[in-house]
């Protein structure tokens, strides 16, 4: 792995009003690394995928992508909150894969694989089709191509979701709960493709789920969350086999007992 | 007991349908404007853009407070002291498509707001422009929605045409007071202009009842 990280969290701090989500976060992930966030709720992990998303900003510190900041831009030799023309740029290398699956109902499944493609990335719609053609097979839905969304189940749905946001071509690809909307038979579909993509791409991911199992041979990293912290940062087997943190001990024997 | 004259109702018929024609021009050009305008409003409030937002929601509180009568009346009246001369017909329309824009835009904005919160996220994530977010995802969700309210709109306008005989546009109960001025018998001229309503307004809020049905009342 390159020594550059591809994320930088540094001092991050957001709040909700008076209620601190996260405060005085740091932390680093390098590029290609595959990055489980768990923690109860509430604990900030999905806030920290939707600051990376711009879907929310931060109060205090800064986050940057790739090297280029997310909500700031440097004007002058200072560092000024982004405008959206910014965010845009620097956007269009992180895709997000929402528990709802948000599809655009009005398009078919190839509209919404080709509408950003076309029209953020300028590929032509040739190019946009090859590109969702190639995509829907890999997800295995190539026969649904022509359908609507609302035509297709959850797991069906997610899978073109997650097609979606790898047709951009993303460098980092945050993954918010993508099974939890989900029926219990469909999941086991969703995490066998979100592991084939961890293993043939080099891209970088964040994850946020309660499927331990899953967190466990997909990720090279897990990151603890409790009250707005990292309370603890090990390899896998490390965090489920022996966690150090009394919290993380709780937490785990609470979702592994659940389930 | 009401004496009904047939063949002076079947005289008076034509010149009654070509007053009515007038009221379904205005009703029709008056609706293109006030959907067109309404959209407009609804965007600009939404996005927040600055300054015509504030603009925006002031025309639309002032407007919404005000009759629409007076409104055609200054349109008509007061515009030419200010050198614009409009025809009766062209500040009818204007004074119509205007004050249901106010109206228009508060149905548009529940269809906006209709749309989940997890489309615009979406597009965010896809970092699509603004104008593909307004046009290619909330718009084509929003309107289906909202198109019986829209239609109820229509209805409503259709039926406050008449006012416009106030700035001498002869729309088809100007037709009928014309008509009861020469002969003296108000009884045909408008009853039957009340008719000529009923024949349009009535199927077409059945039209949009059904409408209603398929895509589910706002």
């Amino acid at each position: 792995m390159s020594s550059e990280p591809m994320i930088v969290f540094a001092g991050v701090e957001k709040r909700f009003g008076d209620n601190v989500v996260l405060s005085d976060l740091d932390f680093t992930v390098a590029p290609a690394e595959h990055v489980t966030l768990i923690g109860p709720s509430g604990s900030g992990k999905t806030t920290i995928l939707r600051l990376l998303m711009t879907l929310e900003k931060v109060n205090a510190g800064t986050i940057s992508v790739g090297g280029r900041y997310l909500s700031h831009m440097e004007k002058g030799g200072t560092l000024v909150p982004a405008d959206e023309k910014y965010s845009r740029e620097v956007r269009k290398r992180i895709g997000m894969v929402f528990q709802q699956f948000n599809l655009f109902p009005n398009m078919t499944v190839r509209g919404n694989l080709i509408e950003a493609p076309t029209r953020v990335l300028g590929l032509s719609k040739e190019e946009a089709n090859s590109r969702a053609v190639e995509l829907l097979d890999l997800v295995g839905l190539g026969e649904k191509i022509d359908e609507h969304p609302s035509r297709l189940s959850g797991g069906q749905q997610q899978r073109v979701a997650i097609a979606r946001a790898l047709a951009m071509r993303p460098d980092v690809l945050l993954l918010d709960e993508v099974t939890s909307a989900l029926d219990p038979e469909l999941v086991a579909g969703v995490l066998s493709l979100l592991r084939d993509i961890g293993e043939t791409t080099d891209i970088t991911i964040l994850c946020v789920t309660h499927e331990m199992g899953f967190a466990q041979d997909f990720s090279h990293r897990v990151m603890m969350f409790d009250g707005g912290k990292v309370i603890e940062d090990a390899a896998p087997d490390q965090m489920f086999s022996a966690p150090e943190h009394p919290r993380t001990k709780e937490f785990l024997a609470a979702v592994l007992n659940r389930s | 007991m009401i004496d009904w004259d047939w063949d002076y109702a079947i005289r008076i018929l034509p010149a009654l349908l070509g007053g009515l024609r007038v009221t379904v021009l205005a009703t029709l050009l008056g609706s293109v404007l006030a959907f067109a305008l309404g959209l407009v409003f609804a965007v600009v409030r939404r996005n927040r853009v600055p300054v015509l937002n504030q603009l925006v929601w002031g025309f639309v509180e002032l407007w919404r407070s005000t009759p629409l009568l007076v409104q055609a009346y200054l349109i008509f009246f007061v515009l030419p002291d200010v050198g614009v001369t409009l025809s009766p017909l062209t500040a009818g329309v204007l004074a119509l498509g205007l004050h249901y824009a106010c109206y228009t835009s508060e149905v548009y904005r529940a269809g906006i707001d209709a749309v989940p919160q997890g489309q615009w996220e979406a597009a965010t994530a896809l970092s699509l422009p603004t104008s593909r977010v307004w046009l290619g995802v909330v718009l084509p969700q929003a309107i289906p929605r909202v198109l019986p309210a829209l239609g109820n709109n229509v209805i409503s306008m259709f039926k406050e045409v008449p006012l416009l005989l106030a700035i001498t546009v002869v729309e088809v109960v100007a037709t009928a007071r014309q008509i009861t001025a020469g002969s003296f018998r108000p009884v045909e001229p408008f009853t039957m202009a009340g008719i000529l309503f009923l024949l349009i307004s009535y199927p077409a809020a059945i039209l949009i009842r059904r409408l209603e049905r398929r895509v589910g009342v706002l």
